[in-house]
């Protein structure tokens, strides 16, 4: 069993899981933290985007000006920007026979693995999984595509010009394997080979391995998975939460007796408390907006955005913002909002409940009918009209690179009394602000990750104890910045087996049994015998069949009738083939009673010497040995026949016959 | 005895014994118990009990009664009666004839009954032998009777209030018995002691030296009591007789019974009769110190520390003991040693600290809290250790808190341990802010202030201190802001005060944004708090009006939450009294132009909840007090415009404080009431600064009279008293005022009189019409408010609680029972 990690982003992990004969893609990935290294697409015109400078080398040599640009410090690329995909030379992709996807944003490199690669499998997710996704990949590609740039960058990705540019540019690795945005066409076709599955349904993929999701908690529709045949079982743990926010609760008890478990996507930041990051956010969001400032939220169209808006549904009466309106502007947002609504069986046990009532299980819709929360494709059309100040705007994309959000951060960058409030956890929001630098506006990062923290995983490991862990190699030491945090990793017996991009881990597991039917008729025809209490043996002839990886032991076929009308000796003679039926043996030979044995019959000047396996007998005399092994006995004598079945009718008497 | 009581005794004696009526409610028994102490203490009991047979009737009838008969109520009931009875000699010899006391409390008793299974029963045979055991004769009866021995079972009685008197039943026995013979003697020794004494020590001896822990506790609690309560010299020589079985249990592995053994350590070194140094005691706790685990050992360091009277070397070695947590944080966190102090001699026990702070989180988290609780409550005691290790306290708990919040950043491995641990452990946090709070009592140096205001604003700022934690935060800021030292030369705040409030007002802003109320709630508190003590401090002013936090204290008056309203309400009355409300001239806020006068008269006539409404009254009156700019402008107007809101409101104590209002404008218009203290410091009297006929005539339109004694007949006694007190008070004023005494209409007091007698049965919804001062003035006269002040007095149950109420409720309840079985045929 051979575990390939072709992702080396502990939470948009792409990993790929050789069991018996199948070859399992476990999530698709997409890290865009490469983007930051790009220029943002302004919606409107920047004046000031386009006047950065041309970045020149130390000698003034500016060949690179045309690709490179300076900010306040620092460099950028001035181009569309690119994702970095997961490894695809490390495993022949197109041997992959599923993916199977745990949630909407580990998805993302789908349609680079699905299109380009030969893949002709089959990928298994969740209902919500895929719409979301499809929502996901649409705001992308609508981000990307609507702003065209004319030109493309590929000159500094020259590995000799790379070496000398400044950081982060310089240390960006891989960079000619990245990649511009897919097609919508692209995502269509990759989630045209989807199959939709429910929590709890059992997949047989091959008649080798049996798939089942298991809800994870931490979005709508966001699974673990159990991957087993019928003596192995592997769960994949990726994105799992504990909290009670709306999607259904983790099932944990499922993911008892696992031989390997491997665990991605635990929380990004596992020093911030959910709880305390939404009251952070509730407090300066109220305190700008008291301030007659704009609040800017960077976000995903779906998720925690759904929590944070029944935050404020709660909050905003008591904080007196009940006048202030609430934006949301996204290509997908109307959808967004309206599929959170109709997937009730995904939600939690309160919100399921309201449908019966029958309520619109999240408050946003109240929001909506109230005219508190508007919601727009973008920025322009109707919402230039109704656009009303101070208020709060959530659009994408996190990264500040594209979509809406670049145009509120050019507008609304300059003025000390607006705040952006980084509640995505995917991007380092210094990282993701430094090419709008300066920058009056407030910034506050409060992240909001729902995902299991170190102290959660180990509650987790001693409730399912599995025998061995697979985690990335982050989480098997605390954090770079918080070297001293022996809390912040995985700490379990035996300690957790770690990957890194481009790995290829044997995990620690042998295959021992495999399971084998034996055809009624056969099974009537054995007649098992005691040797000893509970344990009963028979020997069985038969043919053993295997198709579609399922053994079966049928009946020998009847031989023909030989011609000649000889009656046969006996009835077991029916096996054709057995010629003499040998008896089996079994027990254990007793050295010293044994050496007694061969000296009452006579043998002498008998040695014995011990072996790792077990003994040598020495009769040197007779210039012979005997080697008593616990599956083995040898008698080793010269061209002596006579002395060799003596010997061995002598080893014989201490083994029973069967 | 009230000749009604004794009429109606009988009868309720007869309904107690009578099998067939049950009394439901014993907390009439109780209340009855209580008179018959007071009853007996006052007189006889043996002429009650000749003037009342009935009730030697009741206690031999209980007596006869069949065992299944007998109610448990009752039979305990009776039982402690008897034994208050008995607590006089005479009456003890009386009960005694007739074999009752033997009866009751003996051997064949019902100590021997199938009732004696209930833990009532039980309580009420031990609590009238204490009543009883006050005399020589009742000793002899307990020993005699065999009570003993059935008290030293009833030690390990399943019921634990059983067992507790029991055990301190045996304490007073044995006092008891020590009480005549000891005092001539004082060395006397223990084979001396009277028979009842020596059998109580002896079963003490056998317990201390028994092997199950139980009966050591036992033995250990009744020693406790002992040495708590008597102080006589015998106790002396006991001591000398048990200490050596004490101090052998600690041979013992593990000691049995620690909780107890600290007490009696303790108890027996708070002792008077062993100020003189008694070693063996000394030696005692100083091994305990050394020898119990740091859980064990804490509150017996702060008990040794607590003592007036300890030899020095002690004193140190517990303050070692109670130090010794935080000396392993510093050396686990490889803090600077400092200079040589306590905090380095610790290094004993050490390990066994260090164990138990890395053994498990809750150990960990247990071990921190008690140590920072036992030094919080030392610190402020006079006899705390000296030299007190401030500079290490401070250092040791901000690295706590640094823990706590993840900022310490360790490079030993017990250090690593401990941040794991203490990460985020919100009770660790409370502790340390609370002790860290107390630590600026008799902090002298001032090279601390930094670090302590770096690590408040730290947790102020962290986004995950939990409420809780940030209501301690704010608290130790307080005590840090107002008490810290300044450096010698260093006038106004201190050099690093300003630059910490610049820091913390925007924390302050957002927390007054908060969407938990508790934290917008503890932040205006804070405010309150500061600006009461700093309004005067110009760097705090300067500060203060930069910030956008009073605009935002004043938003918080239209907060959802009552309890947020009502602080607003106080911050914003006390920011105004200081003159730092927010700028009247901020556009687009039309709040600000209303004024805070406006608002706040706004939330007084129609907040639902009754603290916003309090907290309005309660700045209202200290505005007047203090004459507010707001309010002098008109005070006649500002009074009657609250009196008018105030007097119809549903909470009483809106309507209480509304007349404090009016009693601080009175005492403005018509000078201070005259002290009822006679040493009070006499005020040099200030003059009305108008003729009184005219002040009176005010008083009228404003309609203070109206609303004083429609508050004077208010359902609730606080208001009415406070009413009555200021009628009183304006009568005496008016008395010289006698050109109007007799000048007013006879009809028109009539109808006032006949209105106000109206409103005394509850009609209150006739008005009392527009009133002169001359009708006033006659009304008053003719009331008697000197007897509604009395009668207001008294409390509200005293009717109910009188005996023959008590004895008539139970007679009337059993009537009513009886009416009930009736019906059901």
């Amino acid at each position: 069993m051979k575990l390939y990690c072709l992702s080396g982003h502990p939470t948009l992990p792409c990993n790929i899981l050789k069991f018996k004969s199948t070859t399992i893609m476990l999530d698709c990935g997409l890290d865009m933290t490469s983007a930051l290294n790009f220029l943002p697409l302004p919606l409107v015109q920047s004046p000031r985007l386009c006047n950065l400078p041309g970045w020149s080398l130390k000698d003034g040599n500016a060949f690179l000006d045309k690709e490179l640009k300076e900010c306040s410090g620092h460099v950028f690329v001035d181009s569309v920007p690119e994702f970095c995909l997961p490894e695809t030379e490390l495993i022949d992709l197109s041997t992959v026979d599923v993916i199977l996807i745990s949630n909407y944003h580990c998805m993302m490199a789908l349609p680079y693995i699905t299109e380009h690669t030969g893949f002709t499998g089959t990928v298994y997710a969740t209902e919500p999984t895929v719409q979301i996704g499809r929502l996901l990949m649409e705001e992308l590609v609508n981000f990307i595509e609507r702003v065209p740039k004319a030109q493309s960058a590929s000159l500094w990705k020259n590995k000799d010009i790379q070496r000398l540019l400044p950081s982060p540019l310089k240390d960006a690795v891989e960079v000619s394997t990245w990649r511009r945005c897919y097609t919508m066409q692209e995502v269509n076709s990759a989630l045209s080979k989807i199959q939709l599955v429910g929590y709890s349904q059992k997949i047989e993929l091959f008649g080798v391995v049996q798939v089942t999701p298991l809800s994870s908690g931490y979005a709508l529709g966001s699974s673990n998975w159990i991957i087993q045949s019928h003596y192995e079982k592997v769960s994949y743990v990726s994105g799992s939460s504990l909290l009670t926010t709306h999607p259904q609760p983790m099932d944990q008890a499922s993911l008892k007796n696992s031989d390997v478990l491997v665990l991605t996507g635990l929380t990004q930041i596992p020093t911030a408390n959910p709880d305390g990051m939404v009251g952070e956010f509730c407090s300066n969001l109220a305190l700008t907006i008291r301030n007659g400032g704009n609040v800017l939220v960077p976000c995903y169209p779906s998720g925690v955005i759904y929590d944070l808006l029944e935050c404020l549904y709660q909050y905003i009466d008591s904080a007196g913002l009940s006048s202030v309106p609430f934006y949301f502007i996204s290509p997908v947002a109307n959808s967004s909002l309206e599929f959170s609504q109709i997937f009730a069986e995904w939600l939690c046990h309160n919100k399921q409940s309201k449908v019966y009532l029958p309520e619109p299980p999240f408050p946003h819709a109240e929001l909506i009918q109230t005219n508190k929360l508007k919601h727009y494709p973008s920025i322009h059309g109707d919402f230039s009209n109704d656009f009303r100040q101070p208020c709060v705007v959530f659009t994408g994309h996190p990264s500040l690179r594209f979509g809406d959000v670049v145009h509120f951060m050019e507008l609304w960058g300059k003025s000390s009394l607006n705040t952006v409030i980084f509640t995505e956890p995917d991007f380092s929001y210094l990282e993701a602000l430094a090419p709008y630098q300066p920058l009056a506006m407030k910034c506050i990062y409060c992240p909001i990750d729902t995902r299991l923290n170190f102290i959660q995983v180990s509650k987790l490991l001693k409730e399912v104890q599995p025998l061995h862990v697979v985690c990335p190699e982050q989480y098997t030491q605390p954090p770079p910045a918080q070297s001293h945090r022996m809390d912040l990793m995985i700490d379990c017996q035996p300690p957790p087996m770690s990957y890194r991009r481009a790995e290829v881990l044997a995990l620690p597991f042998k295959r021992r049994y495999e399971k084998i039917e034996i055809m009624p008729e056969l099974a009537d025809s054995l007649v098992p015998m005691e040797i000893k209490p509970g344990i009963s043996l028979a020997t069985v002839s038969a043919v053993l069949h295997t198709k579609d990886n399922k053994h079966v032991l049928q009946p020998p076929p009847r031989p023909a009738q030989p011609a000649s009308g000889k009656k046969r000796k006996r009835m077991s003679d029916d096996v054709p083939d057995c010629k003499v039926l040998k008896p089996l043996l079994s027990g254990s030979i007793p050295v010293e009673q044994f050496v007694q044995s061969l000296e009452k019959h006579g043998f002498s000047d008998i040695k014995v010497e011990d072996t790792a396996k077990g003994h040598i007998v020495l009769l040197q005399e007779a210039e012979t040995l005997i080697q008593i092994e616990e599956d083995s006995t040898h008698i080793i004598c010269d061209n002596d026949e006579m002395l060799r079945v003596r010997l061995r009718d002598l080893v014989l008497k201490f083994l029973q016959k069967f | 005895m009230d000749p009604e009581c004794s009429r109606l005794l009988p009868a309720f004696c007869s309904v107690l014994v009578d099998p067939r009526q049950a009394v439901a409610d014993d907390t009439c028994l109780e209340k009855l118990l209580d008179w018959f102490k007071t009853v007996t203490e006052a007189g006889s009991s043996l002429l009650l009990l000749q003037e009342n047979p009935c009730l030697v009737d009741l206690l031999s009838h209980v007596l006869d009664l069949k065992p299944q008969d007998v109610s448990p109520r009752v039979l305990s009931f009776s039982l402690r009666l008897a034994g208050m009875f008995a607590a006089q000699e005479d009456c003890f010899e009386y009960l005694q004839q007739g074999q009752l006391l033997l009866g009751l409390f003996g051997e064949a008793g019902p100590l021997s009954w199938a009732v004696w299974s209930v833990p009532t029963v039980r309580s009420g045979w031990i609590q009238g032998l204490k009543s009883l055991a006050q005399h020589p004769g009742g000793l002899h009866f307990l020993g005699d009777s065999g009570a003993v021995d059935a008290l030293f079972s009833l030690q390990g009685d399943s019921s634990l209030f059983v067992a507790s008197a029991a055990s301190q039943l045996l304490v007073h026995v044995l006092a008891l018995s020590m009480q005549d013979k000891a005092e001539g003697s004082p060395s006397l020794k223990g084979s001396a002691w009277p028979a009842c004494a020596q059998k109580i020590v002896a079963h003490v001896e056998a317990s201390l030296c028994s092997t199950t822990a139980l009966q050591i506790t036992q033995a250990l609690n009744v020693l406790t009591t002992t040495f708590g309560r008597c102080h006589s010299p015998w106790t002396e020589v006991l001591w000398g007789q048990l200490s050596p079985l004490v101090a052998h249990l600690l041979d013992s592995e593990p000691v049995p019974a620690t909780h107890s053994l600290v007490d009696l350590l303790l108890s027996v070194a708070r002792s008077p009769v062993f100020a003189s140094a008694d070693c063996t005691l000394w030696e005692t706790i100083a091994r305990m110190l050394s020898c119990l685990s740091p859980m064990q050992t804490g509150p017996l360091a702060l008990g040794t520390l607590k003592l007036q009277h300890c030899p020095q070397a002690l004193r140190s070695q517990a303050f070692g003991v109670l130090l010794q947590p935080l000396a392993c944080i510093l050396r686990a966190t490889a803090q600077a040693p400092g200079p040589p102090g306590l905090l380095d001699e610790t290094t004993q026990g050490c390990s066994m600290t260090v164990d138990t702070l890395l053994s498990s989180k809750s150990a960990c988290v247990g071990l921190l809290c008690q140590t920072l609780a036992h030094l919080e409550e030392l610190q402020p005691l006079p006899q705390h250790p000296l030299p007190w290790p401030q500079t290490l306290l401070v250092e040791a708990v901000v690295i706590i808190l640094r823990l706590c919040d993840g900022s310490a950043a360790p490079s030993s491995s017990e250090g690593c341990r401990l941040c794991g641990t203490l990460a985020g452990c919100i009770r660790v946090q409370r502790a340390a802010l609370g002790f860290l709070g107390t630590l600026t009592l008799g902090t002298s140096s001032w090279e601390l202030v930094p670090q302590v205001f770096a690590i408040l604003l730290e947790t102020l700022k962290s986004p995950a201190s939990s409420p809780t934690v940030l209501k301690k935060a704010f608290q130790a800021v307080l005590h840090w802001l107002l008490d810290s030292p300044t450096p010698p030369g260093c006038s106004d705040l201190g050099p690093h005060t300003p630059l910490f409030l610049r820091e913390l007002f925007p924390v302050l802003q957002k927390h007054l944004c908060s969407p938990c109320w508790e934290v917008r709630d503890s932040a205006l508190e804070f405010l309150t708090h500061l600006s009461m003590c700093w309004g005067g401090e110009a760097n705090f002013r300067e500060v203060l009006l930069a910030s956008d936090v009073p605009k935002l204290a004043w938003q918080l008056l239209r907060d959802p939450e009552s309890y947020v309203r009502a602080s607003a309400v106080t911050a914003m009355g006390q920011l105004s009294s200081q003159g730092l409300q927010a700028a009247s001239d901020s556009p687009g806020h039309p709040e600000v132009q209303q004024g805070l006068v406006g608002e706040l008269l706004h939330i007084l006539s129609v907040d639902s909840e009754g603290f916003p409404r309090r907290a309005v009254t309660r700045v209202f009156t200290e505005w007047l007090r203090n004459s507010h700019a707001d309010v002098v402008q008109d005070t006649e107007w500002f009074v009657a415009t609250v009196l008018q809101m105030v007097s119809r409101d549903l909470d009483w104590e809106v309507r209480a404080q509304g007349l404090e209002l009016v009693q601080v404008f009175l005492a403005q218009t018509l000078g201070q009431p005259n002290p009822s203290c006679p040493y009070a410091v006499a005020l040099p009297k200030v003059t009305p600064p108008s003729p009184l006929p005219e002040v009176l005539r005010t008083l009228c339109q404003m309609q203070i009279f109206d609303f004083a004694f429609r508050a004077l007949f208010d359902c609730d006694r606080p208001v009415a008293q406070k009413a009555c007190d200021l009628l009183l008070f304006l009568r005496n004023k008016s008395a010289p005022c006698s050109g109007l005494q007799e000048a007013g209409d006879s009809s028109d007091v009539a109808s006032v009189e006949a209105t106000l007698e109206r409103w005394q049965v509850g009609e209150q919804g006739q008005p009392l019409g527009s009133l002169e001062p001359e009708v006033v003035l006659a009304a008053l006269r003719s009331m008697d408010l000197e007897g509604l002040q009395s009668r207001l007095a008294e409390s509200s149950d005293h009717v109910e609680k009188s005996p023959q109420s008590l004895l008539q409720d139970v007679l009337a309840t059993v009537a009513l029972l009886e009416e009930n079985v009736a019906d059901c045929y």
